[in-house]
């Protein structure tokens, strides 16, 4: 049981991270800790939480921005939000529940440091396009700042979106700035069933390309569709193809009709109103789909028109199922537990299709002995250690909790 | 407009200057270096014009294999090196040292590979801005970002700069459009980062690399996000009889749920100035003016532009005009649009970038006229209203040496309150020379530190783009980090 740190306040965060940079004592970066049965596990001897860090520091509705300390709850955060009409546009995604977590525990600062998006991201861009600024500690102790709360900044260069998709090896974020939008006024969601992966993501580009604006377009094979809670959609034994708009009624319903329209070679569409919307893609949201169990679960990005033949060309190997989000250039896989994750085989077909492929979960033995990240072309390793060296000299923020030896 | 200093050329390297010609005559062929000096002046200055150096020689490369081949002799030659686009930094991002040589990536502006269906383009980065979107325009598609050089910049130059634009209150700004770039580090090493596909993996290296000012590597390719144009854009034009009642329409605007794709506000000088030249029935009576456009089908922009105009009659505007036609909308836009020019061509203009909380537009407007009637200067304000982003124009005499110093002095000022009340000294621009010796009014030592460890892990003997981004009093402060070289610092 390591020796747990909870600073309130960036200097106690430096007084820690000094005393442990002096002795080489390794650090484990939590947050409330929701993510620890993702990535590699950390065999830290100090734990330092984020969890005293809290509280919204800057909200200005009118200029859709927020400041927030690292360790709020994402919960919190939106709840604010919620009160003004507006959310995070990039619809972050809880994976406590597929994890064997709790739901709704993450903090704002691991959204972040994970750069983990929902479906919204198709439209909106990710966690990482809506930092606006962040203050940070790294392994130097040096206390830092990068961007701020506007909106277009180009002063110097990008360290804070830089820190994105990091997992805490980098700095220990104290306050993050994000850009926020509006709740549409409406939302509606528009189905089709039955269709073959290679025919629904086809659907989802066309769609796509459309100026309608889809904020959602997921794919769910039968297997995947049967687990959702809607108990039409649950019970039909079919795939299900959904397309959400979201904007002021009436410009709902009319693109509502100009997609079936433009949609209507696929068959005919199902529609779910306002609220079965927000339920269907609060259940995407929270992985419901992909709940907890003794199996793997792989993320995988991918072009869309790859994608459908890289799970065929994985499923030759072994029986996978899959729920496409991002127009199908997100993938979300169900393997078969075994020693090695399947990492020989999905790594290599990922490598001859194009993308970038994540252990999401497994048996922490599992975890600890194969690559959870993808593995790193020599060049970009070789920036990425200079990069760890940059921040933290010392190696001690989370190590090893993306790359061995990192 | 002198101010900033450019680091010492370093002696050794213009005495063998001949030398370093042929050599690079030899790796990429005659007709790929400019050697004289008439040649070499093309390249002495980009849009920052009050700065001129002409390089030691300028190399225009066709091919990654060339970038690659030129970077590496320059790194084991110990020279700088300066990469170009177009050249129309408005911060001397593109300045040149009289040591240095210049890379052009003009002859590389192919279009290398356009997927309609999973909507992205791959171009080589000479290619400008205008022509990506030229490209995928026949399929009902554009790219998004749309600085106001779009006709001359490069991209490369929007990924150096992280360029925006007036649509990007909507659609982001350069790093929020960029899915995979190919560059070539310093030592002539070629890297990819990310791909066709969202995410990269690993650290986020696309974010550092993207507005990182030419001082990571050159980079040669990229491939970029393509977005659905929409079915219609229309502009509704209102006017104010104060700034701030132009300033709480925008704030009012945004806060209602409302996310126009472009809001542009201008000034009655910007007015005066933009009416004479361009004759687009601009009123001249009022304070402010404001272009605020919304897109979408022809029913939903009527609904917008209602909606827009409701919350816009709570703050009494002088002047209501929505656009009723295409050629309207285009009459519209067309003051705003030649502002720049037309300023040009009634005075000599220093273009600032600051950003600012829109909630303090109005104060920082009033004392943006306060600092350059302090120096004995006019302004004019034409700004992207929606993010803060201003652009006051300082009008000065270039032929008059006190003038152009007082005009570098007030946007000195003017940075400095844009920052004191929580905003920032670029916003779009870029730092450059032009800003470098402010950074440490908006950075303490540990956050440029932070930034320039970054430089090193890709450039360890600070070649490229040199005297850029960091006071040089920083540079030197961080001198005893950086690894130890016989090359000049």
């Amino acid at each position: 049981m390591s020796d747990v740190q909870r600073p309130g306040a960036d200097w106690e965060l430096q007084f820690v991270i000094a005393g442990c940079a002096e002795k080489r004592l390794p650090i484990e970066i939590v947050g409330s800790g929701s993510k620890r049965a993702i990535g590699r596990p950390v065999d830290g001897a100090v734990t330092i939480t984020t969890a005293s860090l809290r509280g919204i520091s800057l909200y200005e509705p009118n200029e859709l921005v927020m400041s927030a300390r690292a360790g709020t709850l994402l919960s919190h955060v939106e709840a604010e939000l919620a009160a003004r009409g507006q959310m995070l546009p990039f619809e972050p995604i809880d994976l406590g529940p597929a994890t064997g977590g709790p739901q709704g525990a993450q903090t704002i600062g691991a959204v972040f440091a994970t750069n983990m998006s929902g479906a919204r991201r198709i439209q909106h861009g990710a966690a990482r396009d809506h930092l606006l600024g962040v203050k940070g500690v790294n392994g130097r102790a040096e206390l830092f700042k990068s961007g701020g709360r506007v909106m277009k900044n180009v002063t110097g260069y990008d360290v804070g979106r830089g820190l994105s998709g990091s997992w805490g090896t980098l700095a220990v974020m104290t306050e993050v700035t994000f850009k926020v939008i509006p709740w549409p006024e409406t939302a509606a969601t528009v189905i089709f069933l039955g269709l073959p992966d290679n025919l629904a993501i086809e659907l989802l580009s066309t769609a796509m390309a459309l100026p309608v604006e889809v904020s959602g377009a997921v794919h769910l094979q039968a297997s995947v569709a049967a687990r959702l809670n809607h108990p039409g959609l649950r019970t039909l034994n079919k795939s299900v193809t959904a397309l959400r708009l979201e904007n002021f009624a009436t410009a709902v319903t009319s693109r509502k009709h100009r997609l079936k329209e433009a949609l209507k070679v696929y068959g005919k569409a199902l529609e779910l109103d306002h609220r079965e919307t927000l339920e269907f893609w609060g259940e995407l949201r929270r992985l419901s789909v992909m709940p907890n169990r003794q199996t793997l679960l792989w993320r995988i990005s991918t072009k869309p028109t790859t994608a459908p033949k890289l799970v065929a060309a994985i499923k030759r190997y072994m029986p996978v199922e899959a729920f496409y989000d991002w127009g199908g250039a997100l993938i979300w896989l169900e393997a078969p537990a075994a020693a090695d994750a399947g990492t020989a085989e999905i790594r290599r077909v990922t490598a001859i299709h194009g993308g970038h492929a994540m252990l999401i979960r497994a048996e922490p033995a599992v975890r600890a002995a194969v690559e959870v990240f993808q593995p790193l072309s020599p060049p970009l390793e070789r920036l990425t250690r200079g990069l760890k060296a940059a921040f933290d000299p010392a190696g001690i923020l989370n190590p090893g909790r993306m790359y061995a030896n990192l | 407009m002198t101010l900033s200093r450019m680091p010492e050329p370093d002696r050794t390297v213009l005495d063998r200057s001949d030398a370093i010609i042929k050599d690079l005559e030899t790796l990429i062929g005659v007709d790929g270096v400019i050697a004289e000096e008439e040649g070499r002046r093309a390249f002495e200055a980009d849009a920052l014009t009050a700065y001129r150096q002409a390089p030691l020689a300028v190399v225009l490369p066709r091919s990654t294999e060339d970038v690659a081949k030129v970077l590496k002799y320059c790194d084991e030659s110990g020279l700088r090196v300066v990469p170009r686009g177009a050249g129309t930094s408005l911060c001397g991002g593109a300045l040149p040292t009289a040591d240095s040589i210049v890379i052009g990536t003009s002859r590389m502006n192919r279009v290398i590979e356009t997927d309609f269906v999973n909507r992205t383009i791959t171009v080589e980065c000479g290619i400008t801005n205008l022509a990506i979107t030229d490209a995928v325009s026949p399929e009902g598609f554009f790219y998004a970002p749309d600085p106001s050089s779009q006709l001359a910049c490069t991209v490369g130059g929007n990924l150096a700069m992280n360029s925006g634009g007036a649509h990007c209150l909507k659609y982001g700004v350069t790093t929020n459009n960029v899915l995979g770039l190919k560059m070539v580090l310093m030592n002539g090493e070629i890297v990819e980062f990310g791909g066709a596909y969202l995410d990269s993996e690993g650290y986020d290296f696309l974010a550092l690399i993207v507005g990182s000012e030419g001082q990571f590597g050159i980079v040669t390719e990229a491939t970029l996000r393509i977005v659905p144009k929409a079915e219609t854009a229309r502009p509704v034009l209102l006017g104010f009889a104060s700034c701030e009642a132009a300033g709480q329409c925008v704030a009012a605007i945004i806060g209602s749920g409302i996310i126009p794709v472009a809001m542009e506000y201008m000034d009655k000088p910007a007015i005066a100035v933009a009416e004479a030249y361009a004759k687009a029935g601009y009123p001249l009576d009022v304070e402010a003016l404001l272009i605020v456009e919304v897109e979408g089908f022809e029913d939903e922009t009527t609904r917008l532009i209602r909606d827009i105009v409701d919350i816009a009659r709570s703050f009494d505007p002088t002047v209501v005009e929505a656009s009723t036609s295409a050629d309207h909308s285009a009459r519209i836009w067309k003051g705003r649009k030649a502002a720049f020019g037309a300023m040009g061509r009634i005075s000599d203009y220093y273009c600032m970038d600051g950003t600012i909380p829109l909630a303090r537009l109005p104060e920082v407007l009033t004392r943006i006229g306060q600092i350059c009637a302090e120096y004995g200067l006019k302004v004019a304000n034409v700004f992207h209203a929606g993010d803060g982003n201003l652009h006051p124009l300082i009008l000065y005499n270039a032929n008059d040496a006190d003038e152009a110093r007082r005009a570098e002095l007030a946007g000195a000022e003017i940075l400095k309150l844009c920052v004191a009340v929580g905003g920032c000294l670029t916003g779009e621009h870029g730092v450059g020379i032009e800003k470098r010796d402010l950074m440490d009014v908006q950075f303490s030592p540990s956050d440029l530190a932070v930034q320039m460890r970054i430089k090193s892990v890709f450039d360890p003997y600070w070649l490229l783009n040199p005297g850029k981004v960091f006071p040089l009093s920083a540079l030197e402060a961080s001198a005893s980090e950086r690894p130890a070289t016989d090359q000049a610092a």
